[in-house]
């Protein structure tokens, strides 16, 4: 078993309410903080921890909150971004719905830490009843002192709201997500101003990922250097990945970064293998917007070496042959796969979330995914491959926010790992109607171990 | 049906808009329409939409915008069951499509449309974060995952005998 700082109580009857929480240990840590540490003590931990951004971009959590500006009277913000939304991705639904306190400690820790006396969760509408679990927990937590005026005697006052989106991915993206904070239209703001200097209403503004800020309770716990010896060089701490696709073991899964792929997909204890005995044809590791992987790729780097569950490793090799960590989104697809249509379904999302400012976004996502139709359906030529090619390299790079790049990158990594499988639907237009191209791209079927 | 709140509805109202700073009031608008549709049959009418604008106070079009930029506000009337089957990636490699065929064959309707006892309306969505336990589909606040053949007829079965335990 594998180290947990997160889900450790997950699983502990009635740790949901304020009463099993707090009897296991909970709101200990923010005990600590808020009577024992300084402001800049409890940053200087989360620094040391080295804990990077857990929603899919990785940037180091510390360094984030040292950048907020301080003007004299001006009332700061932290944002909980809790819109997950990134297809494949599941692990803070489940974070929030077991575990509704472990949240708010890490909250409140970093709301006092950042000077933020109304913090804001953001949650995705689809979500409701989560945010149901959340507002219970508030209200349990506000009853015991954890919340409200005065906390604990420290003269902090902080007040945590729920606040419910309506359904678009954009709203992940954190201007987006300021945007519609403040009920409007989630369409991401060109930066800088960063929302450190002008965030929600325009006041300094952290925007951090569910897990990440749940992470703060363990780094407090257990101070930073502690939390940092854990994992693996920048991959420090404890991950959650939620697996899911032909696997035996849907879920959601701790991991302490050192694990390999090979046995994070066969062990008993992760995902169990592929489902069905199937074999593995390829992988999504981070959320849909990473690069797809062959399996050989997926298990082994193009050096032969061992491929980990870890920032590092899981990118070793840039985009040409390897891929990111992502959110944790871990997308596992077998050998009846079909590529061509895994990705029209992923081009098809990425144009109904496109917020429209953009036009290489705009136009390009819809583009992408009428040509990956005609091809899906038959009627492909092998010129459309290098039309869709040349499309998402003119949106990579060329929108304000990173949807654009999220809609390019599963189109581009589709083609440069799996070209023949497009070459394949296109000359064999009546089969690819009811078979697939199957595991052919592999000269060497992939190993599945005993 | 009245496009006003009720009573109940307004103390709901006063506690959204009470999470905002004064004069900040427009940050509620997203639970506001949420409330909105809940409360004036599961869509927003544009007399809806003006309701809300004058509560917030601001311009009608800062309502129509919002409600026609999210996917979760419906513009036009749905049945009593809104049936939200995810079609993303995930969830299409774990059956979905399956799925989606059958619900249309029980249901005789596509995609889009309200069944004529305006019981059901199927909707297909994108990612709703279940993709551990896919296919699924919501209603309402629920999710419903793992689904199979048996689990659409068991769930369209429930529903319907729910309304008939209205009449």
């Amino acid at each position: 078993m594998g180290v947990k700082l997160l889900l450790e109580k997950a699983n502990v009857p009635g740790i949901r309410t304020y009463d099993v929480y707090r009897r296991e240990g909970g709101y200990s840590a923010a005990e600590k903080a808020l009577k024992e540490m300084s402001i800049e003590a409890i940053v200087e931990e989360v620094k040391k921890s080295g804990l990077r951004g857990r929603g899919g971009a990785g940037f180091p959590a510390g360094m984030k909150w040292s950048f907020i500006a301080k003007p004299e009277g001006v009332p700061r913000h932290l944002v909980c971004n809790a819109d997950e939304s990134e297809p494949g991705t599941f692990k803070d639904r489940y974070l929030m719905e077991f575990l509704p306190h472990l949240l708010l400690e890490g909250l409140l820790i970093s709301s006092f830490a950042l000077g933020s006396n109304d913090t804001y969760i953001y949650i995705r509408g689809e979500y409701a009843w989560v945010a149901d679990i959340l507002e219970e927990a508030i209200q349990e937590a506000t009853k015991n002192g954890w919340l409200g005026k005065n906390i604990l005697g420290t003269g902090f006052d902080c007040m945590i709201h729920v606040h419910l989106g309506a359904g678009a991915y954009i709203c992940g993206e954190e201007t987006a997500l300021i945007e519609s904070l403040e009920g409007k239209r989630g369409n991401p703001r060109i930066k800088p101003p960063f929302p450190a200097i002008q965030g929600l209403w325009l006041r300094p503004t952290v925007v951090n990922n569910v897990e990440t800020l749940a992470a703060v309770v363990p780094i407090i716990k257990m101070g930073g250097d502690e939390y940092a010896k854990i994992g693996v060089g920048r991959s420090t701490g404890t991950k959650l990945i939620s697996a899911c696709g032909n696997i035996n073991k849907p879920g959601v899964y701790e991991i302490d970064m050192t694990i390999s792929v090979e046995d994070f997909i066969y062990s008993d204890e992760y995902c169990g293998g592929i489902a069905n005995g199937k074999k593995l044809k390829a992988c999504i590791p981070g959320g849909s917007s990473v690069p797809i992987l062959p399996a050989n790729l997926l298990l082994k780097t193009a050096k032969g070496e061992t491929r980990y569950m870890n920032y590092e490793s899981l990118s070793d090799g840039g985009f040409a042959t390897g891929s990111m960590m992502g959110s944790g989104g871990f997308i596992i697809l077998d050998e009846d796969q079909c590529i061509v249509k895994n990705t029209l379904t992923l081009a098809r999302f990425y144009r109904h979330e496109s917020c429209g400012q953009c036009s290489p976004c705009r136009e390009g996502t819809g583009w992408m995914e009428k040509i990956l139709q005609k091809i899906e359906s038959g009627k492909g030529e092998v010129s459309d491959i290098d039309l869709l090619w040349d499309i998402q390299r003119k949106i990579e790079g060329n929108t304000i926010c990173p949807l654009g790049d999220a809609a390019a990158w599963p189109v581009a990594a589709a083609i440069r790992h799996f070209r023949d499988e497009f070459e394949w639907h296109i000359n064999n237009r009546e089969l690819s109607q009811t078979s697939n191209f199957g595991l052919q791209h592999y000269a060497d079927p992939i190993h599945v171990p005993a | 049906m009245s496009l006003e709140f009720n009573n109940e509805q307004i103390t709901e109202f006063k506690r959204l808009v009470a999470r905002y700073p004064e004069g900040k009031q427009k940050s509620a608008l997203l639970p506001v329409l949420h409330l909105a549709q809940d409360s004036f049959g599961g869509w927003l009418p544009t007399e809806a939409m003006d309701y809300v604008a004058v509560l917030l106070n601001i311009e009608p079009i800062e309502v129509y915008e919002v409600a026609t930029f999210y996917s979760m506000y419906n513009l036009k009337p749905v049945g009593k069951f809104v049936f939200e089957v995810c079609q993303t990636g995930p969830c299409m490699i774990s059956g979905s499509e399956n799925i989606i065929a059958y619900i249309q064959q029980q249901l005789a309707i596509k995609p889009g449309e309200t069944t004529k006892d305006g019981i059901f309306t199927l909707k297909l969505v994108e990612c709703l974060g279940a993709c551990g336990y896919a296919p699924m589909m919501q209603v309402g606040k629920i999710y419903r995952e793992h689904l199979t053949k048996e689990k659409v007829d068991a769930i369209i079965a429930e529903y319907r005998m729910q309304v008939a335990a209205q009449n």
